[in-house]
């Protein structure tokens, strides 16, 4: 069981308020990604949720129980830092055993669990070692098993991949999504990268200076975004967002077009533009066109195999039902 | 580029450490030698420097004239009663400061080394009447509580700046693992700290050890520590510097052995979070 309820959760630090009141339901087994630009106040939402920091009004609900008073072991979540936040001196198994050893979890159903946890994270070779023996994956997977080891009713992780390097990146995401497949439990997961977001979620939570912009799941954030920032902010690369004439001819002060949305020709087409930089992917090129009015440059993805090369001149045709248009307030228009 | 280093600018170098160290060291080698000499060899002129009759005279003389295990004793519970009950009181005020700091934790850490900067003279006559009405005059646990005091700045400061050098994220995860204030300052802070709590009390043992102002002031025969059995072999009698120096060195001769086996401790606690 894991269900958080935040109820006109707020946070101030002094005079500055990061986080204006807000509301937000995250449902049991659910896999919640809060993401944003840095300084948006995810990871403090997330250390509200947890209980390293105190909410300045509203209330916190944790399975229908007001948790806001609660401190942080009582709360029944346990928690995954950007830093692995280790404790260096002692083994991988007196790490792994230690929340259990708070809880005071008898000796043998102590050995069970870590047996268990190194085994599902290839951690069994190295239950001896202390940390500063551990490549950075294995560190991180050994904050996870500490984390395992409590059955939590949630999982709390702090931006837990941005200090790995990118190809151990991909391999740790594939794994905490399995993990949580596994397991079933309610995940919150912080992270300013919009691909973590996509791939893992269940329920993306995009935040911008302290205020929810849009909850949803990553299709309907990557389809219909509600906003100017979210269209700009979830798709990678970026969604062109044009202004002025082009815009008003489809009746908005902005319109949004993604790369993959628009056909591309050599002859013929709305838009006349000479290609920049063309960044080869292999499977696919992006194209960074100059020349498009209200939009400069604009980036295109082409089939990899086409050849266009810098310098090149080609018209650009946006997919006309894949439009986005977004009203002076930045607002979606449907 | 790796920086070459050559074999003569290697050898300058060693040359100059040595030099340096054994111009620190002279005074105390020579302390030691001339407690080995005869009153009238230790003011020969020119001075002698090896070449004398080595005597153990005047260590029996020292022996027979004064009680040197009270005073050696005196010191221990000196020196290591203010250590222990300065750290006991500094733990906690550097966790305060280096963990929940307010507005005004700097201002509190530079003030308390401000009370460093007063000459102790300044204070003397007030804390020595306080003596008196508390009736603690030449007592070991007056002078425990005035050295722990003197140095409790020093104390509060180094464990502040070890205990700044840990992550605050590791605190964090013990509380989100369940621990308590006490358990998270017991299995997680204190065993990272150790390194840093070592030094610390090594350094003071060893100042609290030759602190010399308040124990010659605040005491007479009853509490009277190492500093006051050199300090009586310095006058009456005209100047005995062979029976002086035999003084000195069974004074020093305990810290500096102490120092010796933990000077690695030292210098790496010292040193701690230069390197990471």
């Amino acid at each position: 069981m894991g269900q958080i309820k935040l109820n006109k959760v707020s946070k101030s630090f002094g005079e500055t308020e990061v986080i204006p009141p807000l509301d937000l339901t995250i449902e049991d087994g659910e896999f919640t990604v809060f993401v944003g630009p840095s300084g948006c106040g995810k990871s403090t939402l997330l250390r509200l949720i947890a209980g390293l920091e105190d909410i300045t009004s509203g209330v916190i609900e944790i399975d229908g129980l007001d948790a806001t008073n609660v401190p942080p072991a009582k709360r029944g979540l346990a928690m995954v830092f950007q830093s692995y936040a280790l404790y260096p001196h002692m083994s991988v198994r007196k790490n792994i055993a230690f929340p259990m050893k708070m809880a005071g979890v008898p000796a043998d159903e102590q050995a069970r669990r870590i047996t268990a946890a190194a085994e599902a994270l290839n951690l069994t070779d190295y239950l001896d070692r202390r940390p500063g023996q551990l490549s950075g994956g294995q560190r991180q997977r050994v904050a996870i098993g500490r984390a395992i080891v409590r059955e939590p009713a949630a999982f709390l992780f702090d931006e837990p991949l941005s200090n790995l390097d990118a190809a151990l990146r991909v391999g740790m995401r594939l794994e905490i999504s399995e993990m949580h497949k596994r397991l079933a439990t309610t995940m919150i997961y912080v992270t300013h990268d919009q691909v973590e977001a996509m791939t893992m979620a269940d329920k993306i939570v995009v935040l911008r200076a302290g205020v929810i912009e849009q909850v949803g799941t990553p299709l309907e954030l990557y389809h219909t975004p509600c906003n100017e920032f979210v269209a700009g902010f979830i798709g990678s690369p970026q969604m062109n967002l044009l202004k002025g004439d082009e815009a008003a001819r489809h009746g908005a002060t902005t319109i949004g077009i993604r790369p993959e949305h628009t056909d591309v020709s050599q002859t013929e087409g709305t838009w006349k533009g000479v290609v920049g930089v063309a960044e080869h992917l292999g499977s696919d090129t992006f194209l960074h066109v100059h020349g498009v009015p209200g939009c400069d440059p604009m980036t295109v993805r082409v089939d990899g195999e086409l050849p266009v090369r810098h310098g090149d001149t080609i018209y650009l045709t946006p997919q006309l039902d894949k439009l986005h248009k977004f009203d002076t307030q930045g607002l979606r228009i449907d | 580029m790796a920086r070459t280093v050559t074999q003569k600018r290697k050898i300058i170098n060693t040359a100059a450490a040595w030099s340096v160290g054994l111009l620190i060291f002279f005074p105390i080698l020579w302390t030691i030698l001339t407690s080995f000499k005869t009153e009238a060899q230790a003011i020969a002129d020119p001075p002698l420097f090896l070449g004398f009759d080595w005597t153990l005279e005047n260590y029996a003389a020292v022996m027979e004239r004064s009680n040197y295990g009270r005073f050696l004793w005196n010191s221990i519970v000196i020196a290591g009663g203010s250590t222990i009950l300065g750290i006991i009181i500094a733990v906690p005020a550097a966790w305060s400061m280096a963990f929940v700091p307010s507005k005004r934790t700097k201002d509190i850490l530079l003030w308390m080394l401000s009370t460093k900067m007063l000459p102790a003279v300044g204070v003397l006559y007030p804390i020595y009447l306080l003596f008196i009405r508390l009736g603690i005059l030449d007592t070991k646990i007056g002078l425990v509580i005035v050295l722990m005091l003197i140095n409790l700045p020093i104390i509060v400061w180094m464990l502040y700046t070890y205990f700044k050098e840990i992550p605050g994220e590791i605190l964090e995860a013990a509380r989100m693992d369940g621990a308590t204030l006490k358990e998270e300052v017991l299995y997680v802070l204190t065993p990272m700290a150790i390194p840093g709590i070592a030094s610390t009390l090594l350094l003071n043992v060893i100042l609290a050890w030759n602190e010399a102002f308040w124990t010659l002031n605040l005491t007479a025969a009853k509490a009277a520590p190492l500093t006051a059995f050199i300090a009586s072999y310095s006058s009456p009698e005209g100047l005995f510097y062979a029976k002086l120096s035999a003084a000195s060195t069974m004074a020093i001769a305990p810290i500096l052995i102490l120092g010796w086996f933990s000077q690695k401790q030292l210098v790496s606690g010292l040193t701690f979070g230069a390197v990471k």
